[in-house]
């Protein structure tokens, strides 16, 4: 049986030997007083739902290390296909990683079938991938599309389980958005009352969670559109425009000025290559 | 296939492949423990669960409530755990969410194949042989508990129970799940050999309602199903028409 897959499926499980290496780095690592860079997750709200001519997908844009934020606009939403997009919760480089393994394959899959891609099609290659890897690999995603079967919505598990479901959230901010789904949620809703209940479950996620947070990605699929609205809604603090304050706004008390004498000691140029 | 790691199924043919269950080889907890993600953001899913299969003449009456839990968190409210396996056979899943869901569907392909092979209905025995070799084989990985439960033109009704370990017993009437220690004493009691099908219905659906009152990783609605000769037929009794019982 050909294999229409990029990546060689292990006959054996999981290979762990990049374990033992970290392990042994971890110890150089930790002996000259250092700690190594914490894995950067994505805090998380992400959200789908199934409306009447499709599906809607919504996601916030914050990105933590620890509890630092390090990316304040991500993109959590990833392509899958030109019907079928994913957004992703967990660990960022998980989620991303298995996305692209996923819409690569799903496109040979779909070059060599001659059809357009199902939902549940990505759906499964999904969760037997991440079964495989019995949670290591920490991707929690909303799938979400349309193909001949009419809109679909999924949500898949780090261990591999899925549900199939009108209106799914994942993510460290996904009790704040279902609350809003089980208030405001009715089957076959229009575009424009879909968008804004996906709209309010991510701002009530990025409100009342702090792994959430700055603008709010939208992502409207229906049967031969895509519409991806990055951003759909910037940060309601408005931080940005508040980092150029007024000479005076803070009031100076004492000022005390130094001159450093410097002289040069070495000077270097250094040419750039750009063949 | 040489040269695989010990604990992988070893197979004849490569078709065979995409029905084997792939596990690794030596597993090591990793404890993550962060204010900013709760507890319930890194659990596993667990269909917490109550299921149930009874055996009547001409077929069998499957149920299960609809709650799939991820800690304190109800992931799923309206979980379907009655997984249709062939034409007339189903299981009912309990455990790891993720386990049971690969099992099903490797499973299903399994006795898909072998239909296909024979050009005829398979055995609900075969169908549980199937469960019971993967959940015995990998039982050290697994976490699930199946009831596996159909009509064929041989036996007619059967229930066999694959509880976690892997045994494999038939029974005329079986219970698992978190929930169903609290409805044995109501099962042994009530369970007569004989009922029709709208006696077994109601028997199924009154034990999970009052498991589900019981257990608090049951809940939802109940499921049910009834595989006879002429087909299934499944329906769904919401909460607000659910059994009622003493209000304690």
């Amino acid at each position: 049986m050909a294999s229409v897959s990029v990546c060689q499926y292990h006959s054996g499980g999981f290979s762990f030997e990049n374990c033992k290496r970290n392990a042994l780095l971890e110890a150089d690592i930790n002996k000259l007083g250092f700690s190594s860079p914490a894995a950067r997750k994505t805090g998380t709200t992400i959200c789908g739902v199934v409306y009447k001519d499709g599906v809607v997908l919504g996601a916030d844009t914050r990105a933590t290390e620890g509890m630092v934020v390090a990316d304040k606009n991500c993109s959590k939403i990833h392509y899958i296909s030109p019907n079928i997009y994913c957004c992703g919760a967990g660990t960022a480089a998980d989620t991303e990683m298995t996305t692209q393994i996923i819409s690569s394959n799903l496109e040979l899959h779909s070059l060599s079938t001659g059809r357009l891609p199902r939902v549940t099609t990505a759906n499964r290659m999904l969760k037997q991938m991440l079964f495989r890897y019995q949670g290591y690999i920490g991707a929690a995603l909303v799938l979400g599309g349309v193909d001949c079967n009419g809109p679909h919505l999924y949500s898949i598990y780090p261990h591999g389980s899925t549900d199939k479901l009108p209106y799914v959230t994942m993510g460290s901010g996904s009790l704040a958005a279902m609350a809003v789904f089980e208030d405001r949620y009715r089957p076959n809703m229009e575009e424009e009352e879909a968008k804004r209940l996906v709209r309010d479950a991510i701002a009530a996620g990025i409100f009342n969670d702090l792994g959430s947070g700055s603008n709010i990605d939208l992502c409207v699929i229906t049967k031969g559109n895509v519409d991806y609205l990055r951003p759909h809604d910037m940060e309601h603090h408005l931080i940005h425009t508040c980092l150029n304050f007024a000479h005076g706004t803070t009031g100076v008390l004492t000022k005390a000025v130094t001159p450093l004498n410097l002289e040069v000691v070495e000077e270097s140029v250094q040419t750039m290559d750009t063949s | 296939m040489c040269g695989l790691l010990p604990g992988v199924l070893q197979l004849r043919s490569s078709f065979k492949m995409a029905a084997a269950l792939q596990f690794p080889a030596n597993v090591s907890t990793l404890n993550t423990y962060n204010d900013l993600y709760p507890d319930w953001t890194q659990r596993e899913v667990s269909t917490g669960t109550t299921i149930m299969a009874v055996e009547f003449e001409g077929g069998v009456v499957i149920g299960a409530d609809s709650r799939t839990t991820t800690g304190a968190y109800i992931a799923n409210r309206v979980t379907d755990k009655l997984t249709p396996i062939h034409e007339r056979i189903f299981c009912c899943r309990s455990g790891s969410a993720a386990d049971t869901q690969a099992i099903a569907d490797a499973v299903t392909y399994q006795l898909g194949f072998h239909s296909i092979e024979l050009d005829e209905a398979p055995l609900v025995q075969t169908a549980a042989s199937l469960f019971r070799e993967m959940c015995y084989r990998y039982r050290e990985e697994l976490m699930a508990g199946i009831i596996v439960a159909g009509w064929d033109p041989r036996r007619g009704g059967q229930v066999y129970t694959v509880p976690v370990g892997g045994m494999m017993t038939r029974q005329p009437v079986s219970v698992g799940g978190s929930g169903s220690s609290y409805i044995y004493g109501y099962v042994d009691s009530n369970y007569r050999a004989g009922m029709s099908k709208e006696e077994c219905l109601k028997f199924t659906a009154e034990a999970l309602a009052l498991a589900m009152e019981r257990d608090g990783s049951s809940g939802g609605v109940v499921r049910l199903a009834v595989i006879s000769e002429q087909g299934v037929e499944r329906q769904a009794i919401l909460g607000n028409q659910l059994p009622k019982f003493s209000t304690v």
